[in-house]
């Protein structure tokens, strides 16, 4: 690239929106290094009160499954209805369900 | 884990099942050379077009009127450089880096949204961009939350909601220099004559005219054509302007009974052209102070860098 | 609009929790406090907040990558409203210090104190408003700044003015950030390249004769910024000592800012932030 020798490196967000929760993907910025990306992560997507914690992961660093592997990572889990709460019929009497 | 090749006519086949379904296509996805280029190019557009429309409401930060003032524009700006940086990222998905789009739109490869352009006079100018340029913009976006590609989306979903505000400001802003003295009201008159073509033309040419818009909706990268979200644009602010007490400068403007919509006048399609071709009033300047920006940072990130690496090193 | 939106996004809580920093605060003078007195040390710190502000807002769409854009946007909000709040408590606390506009002016006294003072009625420090340069001038601007706005903020926490303990509770977290941010660059631009130490050197030698404003005596009412002197030393020292950047040997500017000294800069300022303003007098916005 002729415009930028050394870009600086790509991260990825995450923040914990409130206590209890889990921290979710928000979005990526660019960081020199990892102190500056969590600055970065906390000027750009917090301005909103968005969150009480912040992670951020060096984008390279993140090991993600292909699309080729698609169907063996994910089919087994397709079928096991019974993980998922709505798989149950509970009358609608029954509180606290 | 082994796994076997796949035939390109299957997935293909596959992408356009997903398309279909109305269901998103995410980055590791196999997708066509034409859909990638067609996004990089929508996208990257839209993310320059938040960079640079920075400058003209920025213009007036140092001059706002009031403290809250003074505060809700800054707050409003730096946001659109958020919105650029959200933009560039769902870009980078696509394996395109920020310095390259930075590249393309600084050597002119790229373009931005025309309306940032036009000067920005006077500091009613500061409330007219607020309602009419972006709530031109929010009719623009608003569908592209349902954007078939989903970083895309999910970037567009996190701008409209930090958007909701930035069209309410404007138009608070206007409704109040209305209560004010003659002399304000005058400036917001001025202000929606010299920004309601323009604001028009923010949709792009007549649909018989825009050559990429229907592959782009056939694959739900565009959700609405030009005129559609013109024509719902207009409807929309017409009773502002009624409730603003403002005059939009379009003798043409009147309520079609059989249509049910508001008939209105021609844009100025040369004068578009013209602003596109780089022949709009502000063009160079806006490239000059993105370009000084860029040049004059680039010691700081190239010592942010060193930096980083030796301290990687110790 | 709402409705229109895909997906759950519910994970950002945008919009709430914003916090009313006066809420349930004792807003009258405490007795034993001049008002005359507890007015003019607003203004000091609100007019530092304010000129400091107004500069660093300078800087929207001009910083070396989008993510300082944002960064520097927020301490100039930050600031800002630190202005307010000062600005707000100083006319409440005598109003006598605010200008008079035409009869009927809906102009707030926050914005009567800004927009319709001229230069020598400021009472901020110097360093907040000259001139802008390169990167390295806004770091080491916002090091020596803050270092001592921290120091006073902290003790100003326990002020017998409940609103300045406030505003000072409120400042003590956005202005260690600011602290924070100055901190890091420092050090990064002090180790980074040749020409980032060379900037950074020469930044740090233009500043330096206005950083013993920032901790010159003032007796009266309130923390004297002279009592922060040794901690501001300090923390300066360690940041010299961890960057390898020696303290700068050059006298101090005579005269203060508190006291009306200011240099020409200030007046350019003045004119661009209060042009729309002055226009209309009795104009609302």
């Amino acid at each position: 690239m002729s415009a930028d020798r050394r870009e600086w490196p790509l991260y990825e967000v995450f923040v914990r929106g409130k206590r209890g929760l889990n921290h979710v993907h928000v979005g990526s910025l660019h960081a020199a290094d990892d102190a500056m990306a969590v600055r970065h992560a906390r000027d750009v997507y917090t301005r909103r009160n968005e969150g009480v914690s912040i992670w951020v992961v060096r984008a390279d660093a993140i090991t993600a499954s292909s699309p080729d592997e698609k169907d063996p990572m994910f089919a087994p889990s397709g079928d096991k209805v019974y993980r998922h709460p709505t798989f149950y019929d509970i009358p609608d009497n029954v509180p606290h369900m | 884990m082994t796994t076997t090749p796949v035939e390109p006519e299957a997935l293909e086949a596959a992408f356009e099942a997903t398309i279909a379904r109305h269901d998103r296509i995410e980055p590791r996805d196999w997708m066509p050379d034409a859909y990638r280029r067609t996004l990089v190019r929508q996208m990257a557009q839209h993310a320059h077009s938040e960079i640079i429309g920075m400058q003209p409401e920025g213009a007036w930060i140092g001059r706002a009127p009031s403290l809250r003032r003074k505060a809700i524009l800054l707050a409003k700006v730096q946001d659109e450089a958020g919105h650029g940086l959200y933009l560039y990222s769902a870009c980078e998905t696509l394996g395109v880096s920020r310095a390259e789009l930075t590249d393309l739109l600084l050597t002119g490869r790229q373009k931005y949204s025309s309306i940032f352009n036009y000067p920005t006079l006077s500091y009613a100018d500061v409330g007219t961009i607020g309602w009419l340029v972006d709530g031109a913009a929010i009719c623009n976006q608003v569908p592209l939350c349902r954007t078939s590609y989903g970083p895309y989306g999910r970037a567009m979903i996190r701008i409209c909601k930090e958007e909701s505000f930035h069209q309410r400001q404007g138009y608070e802003l206007l409704m109040t220099m209305m209560r004010g003295t003659d002399a304000q009201r005058e400036m917001v008159q001025e202000s929606v004559n010299r920004f309601w073509w323009p604001a028009l033309m923010m949709f792009g040419p007549p649909d018989t005219d825009s050559p990429n818009s229907a592959r782009s909706m056939a694959w739900g990268i565009k959700r609405n054509s030009n005129d559609e979200l013109r024509q719902k644009f207009v409807d929309m602010t017409v009773p502002q302007a009624e409730a603003l007490g403002v005059t939009l400068p379009d003798p043409d403007l009147r309520w079609n009974e059989e249509r049910g919509h508001h008939d209105f006048g021609e844009p100025d399609w040369d004068e578009l052209a013209a602003v596109i071709r780089g022949e709009g009033p502000c063009n160079a300047q806006r490239m000059a102070h993105r370009r000084a920006a860029h040049e004059d940072g680039a010691w700081v990130r190239e010592a942010a860098s060193a930096f980083a690496e030796r301290a990687g090193a110790r | 609009m709402n409705d229109e939106y895909a997906g759950d996004s519910s994970q950002w809580a945008f919009g709430t929790g914003f916090e009313d920093p006066l809420a349930g605060v004792d807003t009258t003078v405490p007795p034993g406090v001049d008002p005359a007195e507890l007015a003019a040390y607003c203004l000091m710190l609100g007019d530092d907040a304010l000129i400091m502000s107004q500069r660093l807002s300078e800087w929207c769409s001009r910083a070396p990558d989008l993510e300082e854009d944002i960064a520097l946007a927020n301490m100039a909000l930050d600031l800002l409203g630190q202005a307010r709040l000062l600005l707000t408590r100083a006319a409440a606390a005598d109003p006598g210090v605010v200008p008079v506009l035409p009869e009927g002016s809906p102009v707030p006294a926050e914005d009567a104190l800004a927009f319709f003072r001229d230069a020598e009625q400021f009472r901020n420090v110097r360093l907040a408003e000259v001139e802008n340069g390169d990167f390295a001038h806004v770091v080491v601007r916002l090091l020596l700044f803050s270092v001592a706005r921290l120091a006073v903020l902290e003790r100003l926490r326990t002020s017998p003015d409940q609103v300045l303990a406030a505003v000072a509770a409120k400042g003590v977290k956005e202005v260690a950030y600011h602290r924070d941010w100055a901190g890091r660059w420092f050090l990064t631009l002090a180790q980074g390249t040749e020409e980032s130490r060379r900037r950074l050197e020469a930044a740090l030698d233009a500043l330096w004769p206005y950083q013993a404003e920032l901790v010159a005596p003032r007796p009266g009412f309130g923390v004297d910024p002279a009592t922060v002197r040794d901690e501001v030393d300090a923390v300066l020292d360690q940041v010299f000592a961890v960057s390898g950047v020696e303290r700068p040997d050059r006298a101090p500017l005579p005269g203060t800012g508190g006291e009306g000294a200011h240099t020409g800069a200030l007046a350019a300022l003045l004119a661009e932030m209060q042009v729309v303003a002055r226009a209309h007098p009795s104009g609302r916005w």
